[in-house]
C-alpha cells in the first residue's frame, strides 16, 4: 500500500496504480456495468489498458492531479475488475468496468455516453475500442422515461393483435411529389398494409416540402382506413435542423390525426429524449430509424455494438428501432440480432453470450420496444422471418410491396396473406420453418398476388458472411 | 367491402374446425378466451360487446366453441370476434383477436372531409349501417 503523499506526487502514474483496477471489486447492484473490447497496442499490458479506459471513462486525466484530493475520488473512480481474452481472437480483451451511479445525470443519455463513449475512444495506447454492452441498474433505468407508448399500449391502439404488423418505406426514397407519394401510401394501405413509411432522408426537399407531404398522406391514411375498417398509419418524418422545426412538424402531424411521427438516430441523443416526452405529451407512436449507425456499430473491433444502442434508446424512449431482419439485405447475424430483439422486449434479459448479450438486465419496467425489420426482404421469406423474429415486431417490405408485377396493392396483399397464413399454420401447430414453403403455395393457390409475388422473388436472397458475429459458440454437452 | 379488423381478415372465412384450432392454440398458451360482438365495427369502437366475462377457468376447446356458436346463434348478423387474453406480467392484455361471424353485407365506411383552413382536413369515419339506425336495427 502507497502512502497518500506517495500516490499524488506530481508526475506519471499507471492507470493500474491509480485506482481503476482492482479485481477483487464486487459491482454493487447500482453500479453501471460497461463490458468494452480492447485491443491494446503492441506491449501495453490489458489490464492496464482496461485500468486507461477505466480511467478516462471517468475521474482520470493523463497525470496526477492533487485536486482529487479535494475529493471522495475513490467512489467516483471507475474500476476495471475483469479482463478476459476474446475467444480466438488475439490480441484482444473483454474489459469489465464498474461506474458509481453518482457518475451519471439522472435521466440522461447524453450525460452517460459522454462519460461512457466520450473521450476515450481516440485514446493512443489502445489500437481499437469497442463498447459491447452494459448492465444498467434498476435504481437508473427508473429515471429515463422510456418508450412513450411501447408494444402492448400500440397494439391496444392499433386493435391489432396476434400477429406482426406489416409496412413499407415509399419508394423512390427522393423525387417523388407529394401527390404521387401519398399515391403510394394509399395502395399500399388500402392492400393491407398496417403502416407506410417516410424514408430516413425524407425531410423537406425542393421535390416534396414536409406541410405538402403530410398533408396528401393523412389524405391516403384516412381513405384506406374507411376502406378497410382499419386503424392505419404513415410514419410522418420530423426529422429537421433544429427542434424548434421538429416540433413545428410534430405539431401539424398530430393536427392532422396521424397517430405516428418518426425521426432519425442522427438527430442525436438529446432531440430523441425531447422528441419522446413531445410524443408521451401527444399521445403518438414514435418511430427511430436508425440511420447513421452502421459506422460505429458494424466492425467488431471499434465503435459501439448496436445492441448498447438498442438499450440506449429503450432509456431515451422511442417506441419502434430498426434491429435487423437476419434475412434481409443488411448485416444481421441470427445471433447477434436474437440478442438485440431480447433487449428490445423483454421484461427480464437474460446474460447469453451466444447472442452476445454479457449481462442480465432487469428492464424495470420500463415499456416495451417494437423492433422493426426492414430491407431487402419479401413474403417468400415470411416463415423464416417469423421463426427468427417472433410476434411483436414490424415487418417492411418496401421493394417487396412496391416492385410487386401486379402493383402496389397486390404487393401489401400477397405479404399480409403470406402473413395471415402463416401464423395460422404456426398456430395450428405446423412446423413453419420446415413447411413455409408449402404454406405458401397452397395460400398462392386462391390469392394471385401471392402467386406472382413468389414467382418474382422466389430466389432472392442475400447470402453474405456477417461481420458482427458473437464471440461465445455453443459447446456441446454430453446430455 | 370486407371489414378487415383481426388476426385473420385477409384469408377466407375459418371454418369451426379452424376457429376451434386457433382457441386450442391460445389455451395452450394459458390465455383466457372471451367472445364479443358488435353491430357497430368502427375501428375506434374497443369495447364490443361482451358475450359473458372472459372465460378464466375454461381451458376446453369445445366449451369456448360452444360459446361461439351460441354467439352465433344469438346475434347472427352481426361481427363477433374470438379474444385471447394473457394475463402474464410484462402483456396483461390481447394477445390474439380474430373474427368468427360477420353480416353477410358490409356496407363499410364513408369518410367524411371537414375541410379547414389551408388546406388541412379533419376526417371522419362514418359507418353506413349505423347511420341513421339504432343499435339492435342494423345489418337486417
Amino acid at each position: 500500500m502507497v502512502s497518500q503523499a506517495e500516490r499524488y506526487k506530481s508526475g506519471v502514474m499507471p492507470y493500474a496504480q491509480m485506482g481503476y483496477w482492482d479485481d477483487d471489486y464486487q459491482p454493487s447492484d447500482t453500479d453501471v456495468i460497461a463490458v468494452f473490447r480492447i485491443s491494446p497496442q503492441d506491449g501495453v499490458d490489458p489490464i492496464e489498458a482496461a485500468a486507461a479506459v477505466a480511467g478516462e471513462s471517468s475521474t482520470a486525466t493523463w497525470t496526477v492531479v492533487w485536486t482529487d484530493r479535494l475529493t471522495a475520488c475513490d467512489a467516483y473512480r471507475a474500476r476495471a475488475y475483469r479482463v478476459d481474452p476474446v475467444p480466438g481472437s488475439p490480441g484482444q480483451y473483454f474489459a469489465y468496468i464498474a461506474y458509481d451511479i453518482d457518475l451519471f445525470e439522472e435521466g440522461s443519455i447524453a450525460n452517460l455516453t459522454a462519460s461512457i463513449i466520450g473521450n476515450v475512444f481516440g485514446f493512443k495506447p489502445l489500437k481499437a475500442l469497442r463498447l459491447e454492452d452494459m448492465r444498467m441498474p434498476v435504481a437508473y433505468l427508473k429515471t429515463f422515461q422510456g418508450p412513450p407508448t411501447g408494444i402492448i399500449a400500440e397494439r391496444e391502439r392499433l386493435d391489432k393483435f396476434g400477429r406482426p404488423l406489416l409496412g413499407a418505406t415509399t419508394k423512390p426514397k427522393l423525387g417523388l411529389s407529394s401527390k404521387n407519394y401519398g399515391r403510394v401510401v394509399y395502395e399500399a394501405l388500402r392492400g393491407g398494409l398496417d403502416f407506410v413509411k417516410d424514408d430516413e432522408n425524407i425531410n423537406s426537399q425542393p421535390f416534396m416540402h414536409w406541410r405538402d407531404r403530410y398533408l396528401y398522406c393523412m389524405e391516403a391514411v384516412n381513405k384506406a382506413a374507411a376502406a378497410t375498417g382499419e386503424v392505419k398509419g404513415h410514419y410522418l418524418n420530423v426529422t429537421a435542423a433544429t427542434m424548434e422545426d421538429m416540433y413545428e412538424r410534430a405539431d401539424f402531424a398530430k393536427q392532422l390525426g396521424s397517430c405516428i411521427v418518426m425521426i432519425d438516430l442522427v438527430i442525436g441523443y438529446t432531440a430523441i429524449q425531447s422528441m419522446s416526452k413531445w410524443a408521451r405529451r401527444n399521445d403518438m407512436i414514435l418511430h427511430l430509424h436508425r440511420a447513421g449507425h452502421g459506422t460505429y456499430t458494424r466492425q467488431k473491433t471499434h465503435g459501439v455494438s448496436f445492441r448498447v444502442i438498442a438499450k440506449w434508446m429503450r432509456m431515451a424512449g422511442v417506441d419502434h428501432i430498426h434491429a435487423g431482419t437476419v434475412v434481409g439485405k443488411l448485416e444481421g447475424d441470427p445471433n447477434v440480432i436474437k440478442g438485440i430483439y431480447s433487449i428490445c422486449r423483454d421484461s427480464f434479459t437474460y446474460k447469453n453470450l451466444e447472442h452476445g448479450v454479457f449481462f442480465d438486465q432487469d428492464w424495470a419496467g420500463l415499456r416495451k420496444l417494437m423492433p422493426v425489420a426492414s430491407g431487402g426482404i419479401h413474403a417468400g421469406q415470411m416463415h423464416q422471418l417469423i421463426s427468427y423474429l417472433g410476434e411483436d415486431v414490424v415487418l417492411q417490405f418496401g421493394g417487396g410491396t412496391i416492385g410487386h408485377p401486379q402493383g402496389i396493392q397486390a404487393g401489401a396483399t400477397a405479404n399480409r396473406v403470406a402473413l395471415e397464413a402463416m401464423i395460422k399454420a404456426r398456430n395450428e401447430g405446423r412446423d413453419i420453418w420446415q413447411e413455409g414453403p408449402q404454406i405458401l403455395e397452397q395460400a398462392a393457390q386462391w390469392c394471385s398476388p401471392l402467386r406472382a409475388a413468389l414467382q418474382t422473388w422466389k430466389d432472392v436472397a442475400f447470402n453474405y458472411q456477417s461481420t458482427d458475429t458473437a464471440d461465445f459458440v455453443p459447446t456441446a454437452t454430453t446430455a | 367491402m370486407r371489414i378487415t379488423q383481426g388476426t385473420f381478415s385477409f384469408l377466407p372465412d375459418l371454418s369451426d374446425a379452424e376457429i376451434h384450432a386457433q382457441i386450442e392454440y391460445a389455451l395452450g398458451q394459458g390465455w383466457a378466451i372471451g367472445v364479443e360482438y358488435t353491430d357497430d365495427p368502427h375501428p375506434r369502437n374497443c369495447y364490443w360487446e361482451m358475450w359473458g366475462n372472459p372465460m378464466f377457468d375454461l381451458r376446453s376447446a369445445t366449451g369456448a366453441m360452444h360459446e361461439v356458436l351460441a354467439c352465433r346463434e344469438a346475434h347472427p348478423r352481426t361481427y363477433i370476434r374470438v379474444n385471447a387474453f394473457d394475463s402474464t406480467r410484462g402483456f396483461e392484455t390481447t394477445r390474439l383477436s380474430f373474427i368468427v361471424n360477420r353480416p353477410a353485407e358490409e356496407p363499410g365506411f364513408l369518410l367524411k372531409r371537414h375541410e379547414l383552413d389551408g388546406r388541412r382536413i379533419q376526417y371522419t369515419l362514418e359507418s353506413y349501417a349505423t347511420a341513421g339506425a339504432p343499435e339492435g336495427r342494423r345489418y337486417r
